[in-house]
């Protein structure tokens, strides 16, 4: 009972207590900024795993970059990756960084469906399917939950069955031997309902995009209500992510004296 | 001269494809069958096919892990014929043969277990679906079965069990898999450019990441006939040894969570965040996207960040200690892990389970110390080994390499090479090239091969993640158990789904 208390004691304070502005350590490859600077686009574009890169001028998707940071290593003054994870939209022509971007990626609350605010506004209960995922983003978004993210407190759980689900969280590219169990998986969960992509695999099949194991037919027959990139998806990208769909002032001030 | 039975390599090492002795099917079968016969060092870390010229050709690797080596050999075959399986008298090859009938269709006579492996889209049978998977079944009154998945309850892979069970006691488990296929080896062999494959590398299986991705790039150098750099050595072993402590502490939490331990479930989860974002702070990601890379890093390690991880593992070690103190003697947790999930020594070396799937059951598997690479041919690395092959046995094995991996980096952060610049060199394959390269990560050995053509245009690029060899454990595991301690059991071992169905 006292080794009980002692361990807790020890651990200290763990939450992370603004989602929002808390600062990421190191070096986190997040939205990058294009600047204007002259290089040979021809040869950046080329180097992209993903043609994740336009040119003409350079932009990047985000939806298809894995984050690699090769272009940045090689292009230093051309690409900059900041350490800002706020990288969920509900449209997805706003994942498209373009040069001398410096605005944040946000969701737009004006194209979010009424009843979403309304009704998951303050709970939402999501049914994770992995269709084809590396178990990278299955991964964080199981940290998402852990005693220093603390998904939970916002009132946003990931539950056992689609029968008790607001809405599906995809992570991977969608795997030809998946796309039934996923198609079955959505009619299951009750109306109205969202449907996130999580990670780079989910929003445009990742660097298994032209693979003929998949089966990309799910998403071209439903609505999709957000895109959250990464690979695998930061915690508080997810956060952020779900809560700016959700929550139509975005993230309410928290309590941090608790 | 005769023809010898094999060629022994090392591991790394490429040699000319025309080097590996070919055998008709009955001598290469008897070859492999004997190499293994009681011989406890010996087992099939590679066995694969390949159309070459309108025939199968077969290549069995056998590492022989006392005298550090391994064993090629090949074999001709028509896809038409009808063969005898090695299974038949060793059951080391039942994935492999299941795999190779999977994709060319190859007949077995005898072979006791021939389903469908993953369903992959190249399959030589399109008719057979996945789901129509043909699940053992007993007709009786008195047991009934239980489906689980592909879409699990919790934030996992998907897969699907089907137990058999009398009462609430499990008979008979079997584990259907393929639902992650998402066609990768295919594609190393499609995309060309080295990036595209070191990508795909790193999203073999996204938990094993340097794992995966030093086994590529291992393999790479060699078959370019490039000498790894020292400082590059020292950064892919650094980086293993990190996914090794993030993803066993990661595992006790979720031990924890499945006996409903919630101190040491939120103790060990948040134990390791600082360690993957010590990962986050070298390279830029948490689990290490980006940071292996063929022949160059991104990323050098600095002398300040061996300072960071000192001082991550000073804060770590102590409250790992208490947390694991109390684990490792609290009665309720003890009696939920000990002899729940037991898997014997006989039953691991019959499966031919590698890495903490044989080292929990007293078979001492581990490539680091057997066919060393990068930097751990100058650390004496020395096994570690339960002989229960419970759950305790695996969570024991997890905290006893946590401590030993910190040990080998504080180590290591006394002795911090030099880095180059990052610069992209060229490197080409050779041709007419065949190279093998393991590496032990966090689950245990994985394995790659890849075999070039006359222009030294990948023909083959094989992938083998320890899942293949352990999935079989996990159901051996679950036998007599009640089916409330499944999800102990699954955690315990941490098998992965997409490393299987690639
Ligand atoms: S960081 Fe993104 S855009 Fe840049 S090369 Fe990598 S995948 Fe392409």
């Amino acid at each position: 009972m006292f080794d009980n208390l002692k361990i807790m004691w020890h651990q200290g304070k763990q939450f992370i207590p603004d989602v929002t502005n808390a600062k990421v350590p190191g070096i986190f490859r997040g939205r990058p900024i294009i600047t204007i600077a002259d290089v040979d686009e021809a040869t950046l574009a080329d180097l992209c795993p993903t043609h994740a890169i336009s040119t003409q001028p350079v932009s990047i998707d985000l939806g298809k970059c894995t984050f690699c940071g090769e272009c940045s290593v090689q292009f230093p003054d051309k690409i900059i990756f900041t350490t800002d994870y706020h990288l969920s939209t509900n449209v997805r022509e706003k994942l498209i960084i373009h040069e001398g971007d410096e605005n944040p990626i946000t969701v737009d609350p004006k194209v979010v469906r009424k009843e979403i605010h309304r009704l998951f506004g303050s709970s939402l209960k999501l049914r994770q399917v992995s269709a084809g995922g590396d178990n990278s983003c299955e991964w964080e978004l199981n940290a998402s939950n852990n005693v220093q993210f603390d998904l939970s407190r916002f009132g946003v759980d990931f539950v056992a069955s689609p029968r008790h689900a607001d809405g599906i969280v995809i992570t991977g590219p969608i795997s030809e031997n998946m796309a039934e169990p996923l198609e079955r998986c959505y009619h299951a969960v009750p109306n109205p309902k969202v449907i996130i992509l999580a990670g780079t695999d989910a929003i445009s099949g990742g660097i298994f995009a032209d693979s003929p194991a998949l089966n990309r037919d799910f998403l071209s027959k439903y609505h999709i209500d957000l895109y959250i990139a990464g690979n695998p998806v930061h915690p508080l990208t997810f956060i952020n992510g779900v809560l700016g769909l959700v929550r139509k002032k975005g993230l309410r001030r928290l309590r941090t004296d608790f | 001269m005769t023809n010898p039975e094999y060629i022994s390599i090392f591991n790394n090492q490429s040699i000319l494809v025309k080097e590996i002795p070919e055998h008709n099917y009955t001598a290469f079968k008897d070859i492999n069958i004997n190499l293994l016969k009681g011989n406890t060092a010996r087992h099939c870390i590679n066995y694969f096919g390949y159309i070459l010229a309108d025939k199968i050709k077969l290549i069995c690797c056998i590492a022989d892990d006392e005298a550090h080596k391994i064993y090629v050999s090949s074999c001709f075959v028509n896809d038409n014929e009808e063969l005898s399986s090695f299974t038949a008298q060793n059951h080391n090859f039942e994935k492999f043969e299941r795999e190779i009938h999977e994709n060319f269709g190859l007949k077995y006579s005898n072979h006791p277990w021939l389903k469908p492996m993953r369903f992959a889209y190249n399959r030589d049978n399109k008719n057979k679906k996945i789901e129509n998977y043909p699940f053992y079944s007993v007709k009786s009154e008195e047991l009934h079965e239980v489906g689980v998945g592909p879409i699990h309850a919790g934030v996992i892979e998907p897969g699907h069990f089907r137990f058999i069970c009398n009462g609430e006691q499990i008979m008979h488990l079997e584990i259907q898999l393929g639902y992650q296929h998402r066609g990768i080896e295919q594609l190393f062999v499609r995309k060309k450019k080295l990036l595209e494959r070191t990508t795909l590398a790193e999203n073999i299986a996204g938990d094993t990441v340097v794992g995966h991705t030093t086994t590529f790039v291992n393999l790479w150098e060699s078959l370019c006939g490039h000498t790894t750099d020292s400082s590059l050595n020292f950064a892919r072993t650094v980086a293993l040894e990190l996914e090794r402590i993030a993803i066993h502490t990661g595992d006790l939490a979720a031990i924890c969570a499945d006996m409903a331990y919630q101190l040491g479930n939120s103790v060990y989860g948040r134990l390791r965040t600082p360690i993957v974002n010590f990962l986050q702070e070298w390279g830029g990601n948490r689990l290490a996207k980006g940071l292996i890379r063929a022949g160059k890093i991104n990323f050098p390690f600095t002398n300040e960040l061996a300072k960071r991880l000192i001082e991550i593992f000073d804060a770590y070690e102590p409250d790992f200690d208490e947390i694991t103190e109390k684990l490792f003697m609290l009665p309720s947790a003890l009696s939920r892990m000990e002899k729940t999930g037991v898997v014997t020594y006989n039953e691991v070396l019959e499966i031919g389970t590698v890495g903490m799937s044989a080292r929990m059951s007293g078979l001492n598997r581990d490539i680091r110390y057997s066919h060393p690479y990068n930097h751990y041919t100058s650390i004496k690395h020395t096994p570690i080994i339960k002989n229960n092959g419970d759950v305790y046995a695996r969570a024991q094995i997890r905290k006893e390499e946590i401590k030993q991996s910190i040990i080998y980096l504080r180590e290591l952060m006394t002795k911090v090479p030099e880095f180059k610049k990052p610069e992209n060199i060229s490197l080409n394959p050779m041709p007419d090239t065949f190279v093998i390269s393991m590496v032990e990560a966090w689950r245990g050995e994985i394995c790659h091969c890849a075999i070039t053509n006359e222009n030294g245009d990948l023909l083959i690029y094989k992938i083998k993640d320890p899942s293949h060899h352990n999935w079989m454990a996990l159901a051996q595991a679950v036998r007599n158990n009640d089916i409330s301690d499944f999800p102990i059991c699954n955690k315990s071992f941490n098998l992965s789904y997409c490393g299987h169905d690639l």
